[in-house]
């Protein structure tokens, strides 16, 4: 619609028929747009004077269009889930609405139980404990990380990623500042340093290490960083089973890799100190990402303070590693057994007596003879040994002579064999369906297979909560055993009604699955009549049925 | 479950390992003669041999005291024997399976006491199914095995146990086992032997038409059978039985052990030895103290 602002009509939209929004950003040289996309496919287009007031109509529609989202299920639940009688925390609230809503059968039976007012919500969920047991997922505050872009202008960072990376260079904060120097100036060496290992003018370097002792410390290699590479290698548990093969071999392919010479390479021993390659700093760098950060960043004010805290968090590490080292030492004699040096395992066992098995069938050849003989069909053998051998032999050397016969079947029978097959073939196709094993479930139209499954599962929860309230010691049992009786009864006509439904070639085999339920309910309510004449037979002063 | 090697043969090359009865008390007896039945079976495996270049066929006979091979169709020693009226195939067969009657009859000495004799499908089909094994190991390139056994004798319920282990493992193979039976009864053991393996089970009604029952349903190999219609069995009888009188029952005690099924209540499993406990009497009032009674029991 054109925008006319002199036109009276207002345009009513209600919000649950808006499925998404799409708006112009603002850095793009188009006008300042709002487009709420219709649920049948049509969309409005709103124009605003200027962003601030597109960006304020946008979160105002963004967050109207949250809530319709999740009105729908969320309300039905919340206000099945709330009861007077019960106190419930709000997690099992949400607990039992996010069950509710991951499981459709539940929320089937839930809906039609509670919400009908057979089952009350707390009998409902008492059958399901162990659905509730589990924890809420608990979520753990997460702290924000360190930035993965590597610091590329000088200005440190306060956020104590230096000292993470660098622990020299942490080692030296603690130790120069404030004594030896300013922050300032300790920051302003570490700046001129970085600068110099930048221009990889290699002799500078050394000489401006030479002259300043305090450069020359964010000059060298980072001492504490190989211990701590040390340590590692040496934690490397040697149980692991790291099998190399063939497929692992990947420097031999051809065209793998740059053929590596290694006499370019320059040996200067004093200079290996001052050299730090971009490699290295990478590595560093990714592995302190990825660890995250020990200490709260929000909480320290200073970077003094932050070191400090740093240093501490790593005093208490190594005492956790320590123990984990002892764990391990203890642990390789244990899983690397050398088998010669065992000792023989005699684990406690019974001993296993099988009789030996041709006793067995021998024993019982006799038992067989005596029993087969009066078991036996019609046909008897008349013939004695010597003649039914020398019948077979005959037949042998018959064929032998003759040869083959002459047609070996006769066409009539063979047609007739052939068209007989085929019809028997055709025809338990047509009953039993093409593969044996399929069910006689798979074979009806799903909407009754849905029909039945489903009045089965309500069938098995309500007779679970009426057997459940047998022996009746209260009168809350005696009202709810009542209730299910009803809803036990109205299932009778609505299985009859779904038989009606069904043409007359199925309603057999439904009828034959349908009567395990209607036998399972007769057996309920039969229990239900006898309990209650019993129950009036003994109390007979007492009408109202309280025990 | 797949144990069997990956099969790298033709799709549809199959190695045919036919079980013959040969209980002369069984045939004396029935409608169709064994001559006749001998014509059928060498027409058709002769048929099989045709199907393919590569089928290959393999012939046990099982006898009332002994099994064996009679012919291979594989073996280099075919040599045309007597007359050339037949082809060798035949000729081989019935040269053997004459030999294989005589050493029969000389094992057994005892009459069958009246009662049909079944004849020894366990032997016969445990060296089926170790002749299969031998042709998986040979190596990538082999035919599709499977079994198939042309029965009429009925079953010996003393078999039940090596039966049954006979059909598990040609199952776990995956090798199918397919029979026939001529017979008058329904064979128990050989039905559930089709179901379970995968193979096709089939009575013929008209026994003088055995050849066309023979190469419609029984002559199809495992490739084609995904896409052809074969007869199915309406019902399976799946009833075993009792390792003590061997009657065939439907409802029975199982050692919960060794899985042995007994007709009634016995205080020792006889295959495993294991001790039954005191069969629990229903009481109608389960009170708390006999419930507590009833734990420290057990």
């Amino acid at each position: 619609m054109p925008d006319n602002r002199n036109s009276g009509a207002k345009l009513v939209v209600e919000f649950k028929s808006i499925q998404g929004h799409k708006y112009t950003k603002e850095g793009s040289n188009k006008p300042p747009l709002i487009n709420l996309a219709n649920a049948q496919g049509g969309s409005y287009i709103f124009e605003f004077d200027s962003y601030s007031d597109l960006h304020v109509c946008r979160d105002f529609v963004s967050k109207v269009l949250e809530k319709s989202k999740e009105t729908p299920n969320a309300a039905l639940e919340k206000s099945a889930v709330k009861l007077p009688d019960e106190q419930l925390s709000e997690e099992e609230m949400q607990l039992r609405i996010k069950l509710l809503q991951e499981n459709s059968e539940l929320q089937k039976l839930h809906r039609q139980f509670v919400g009908g007012n057979i089952l009350t919500e707390a009998e409902f969920w008492a059958a399901r404990k162990k659905l509730l047991d589990r924890d809420p997922s608990k979520k753990s505050k997460q702290r924000v990380g360190f930035k993965s872009a590597m610091i590329s202008d000088i200005r440190p960072a306060t956020d104590g990623r230096i000292f993470a990376e660098k622990p020299a260079v942490h080692r030296a904060f603690l130790n120069f500042v404030p004594n030896k120097m300013t922050e300032m100036e300790f920051w302003t060496k570490y700046c001129r340093a970085e600068y110099l290992s930048r221009t990889k003018n290699y002799h500078a370097v050394v000489a401006e290490a030479a002259e300043d002792e305090e450069l020359a410390v964010f000059l060298k290699e980072d001492d504490i960083l190989a211990n701590e590479v040390r340590k590692k290698i040496r934690r490397v548990d040697p149980t692991l089973d790291m099998e190399a093969d063939e497929g692992d071999d990947y420097t031999h392919l051809p065209d793998h890799g740059i053929f590596r010479d290694g006499t370019k390479e320059s040996n200067e021993l004093q200079s290996e100190h001052y050299r730090r390659t971009l490699l290295q700093d990478l590595n560093r760098h990714a592995a302190v990402v990825l660890e995250g950060r020990t200490i709260d960043v929000e909480r320290e004010d200073s970077t003094r303070a932050l070191a400090e805290a740093l240093a501490r968090s790593k005093r208490g590490n190594e005492g956790a590693d320590n123990n984990a080292n002892e764990e391990r030492l203890d642990r390789t004699p244990r899983v690397a057994e050398i088998e010669d040096l065992q000792a023989p395992h005699c684990l406690p066992l019974a001993p296993l007596s099988i009789k030996d098995a041709r006793e067995y069938f021998d024993s019982q050849q006799a038992n067989t003879l005596k029993a087969s003989r009066d078991s036996q069909a019609s046909m008897k053998c008349s013939l004695s040994r010597q003649e039914a051998y020398g019948s077979v032999r005959d037949a042998i050397s018959e064929i032998k002579d003759m040869g083959l016969s002459d047609p070996i079947v006769n066409p009539e029978v063979a047609l007739k064999v052939y068209s007989g097959l085929t019809h028997n073939i055709s025809s338990i196709k047509y009953h039993l369906g093409k593969n044996p094993r399929e069910t006689v479930l798979d074979r009806l139209p799903s909407a009754t297979k849905e029909k039945l499954l489903y009045h089965w599962m309500s069938i098995q929860e309500l007779l679970k909560h009426f057997w459940s309230s047998y022996p009746i010691t209260t009168p809350y049992l005696y009202s709810k055993v009542n209730r299910l009786k009803d809803a036990l009864s109205n299932i009778y006509p609505q299985l009859e009604e779904m038989k009606e439904s069904l043409p007359a070639d199925l309603r057999h085999q439904v009828s034959l699955l349908v009567r395990p339920m209607q036998q399972a309910l007769d057996a309920a309510i039969q229990h239900y009549d006898a309990d209650l004449q019993k129950r009036s037979a003994k109390s007979g002063e007492k009408p109202n049925g309280y025990v | 479950m797949a144990s069997a090697p990956s099969k790298l043969y033709s799709d549809d090359v199959s190695l045919v390992v036919v079980l013959l009865d040969t209980n002369p008390f069984f045939w004396s007896s029935s409608s169709l003669s064994f001559s006749q039945f001998l014509t059928h079976v060498l027409a058709f495996l002769n048929a099989i041999l045709t199907l393919n270049q590569l089928n290959q066929v393999v012939v046990i006979a099982t006898g009332y005291n002994s099994c064996d091979y009679v012919y291979d169709s594989s073996s280099t020693g075919n040599q045309s024997v007597g007359n050339g009226r037949m082809p060798s195939l035949c000729a081989t067969l019935l040269q053997n399976l004459e030999e294989f009657m005589n050493k029969d009859e000389q094992l057994g000495k005892q009459e069958p006491e009246g009662r049909i004799a079944c004849s020894l499908l366990s032997g016969s089909l445990s060296m089926a199914l170790c002749y299969i094994q031998r042709v998986f190991r040979s190596g990538l390139l082999h035919p599709q095995p499977r079994i198939l056994c042309l029965q009429g004798s009925p079953d010996g319920p003393e078999q039940y146990v090596a039966i049954m282990n006979a059909i598990f493992s040609a199952q776990r193979s995956m090798v199918p086992i397919d029979s026939c039976y001529l017979g008058a009864q329904n064979s128990a053991f050989l039905q559930q032997a089709s179901y379970i393996t995968g193979g096709v089970h089939h009575k013929p009604q008209q026994l003088d038409g055995l050849f066309q029952y023979l190469l419609t349903i029984f002559g199809t190999d495992l490739h084609s059978r995904n896409f052809l219609q074969l007869p199915k069995p309406v019902g399976v009888d799946f009833r075993a039985s009792c390792f003590c009188h061997k009657n065939t029952i439907d409802m029975g005690y199982i050692c919960s052990v060794c899985l042995s099924i007994y007709c009634k209540h016995l205080k020792k499993c006889s295959t495993c030895g294991s001790v039954f406990g005191q069969a629990q009497t229903q009481s109608d009032e389960p009170s708390a103290t006999n419930r507590k009674r009833k734990t420290t029991d057990a």
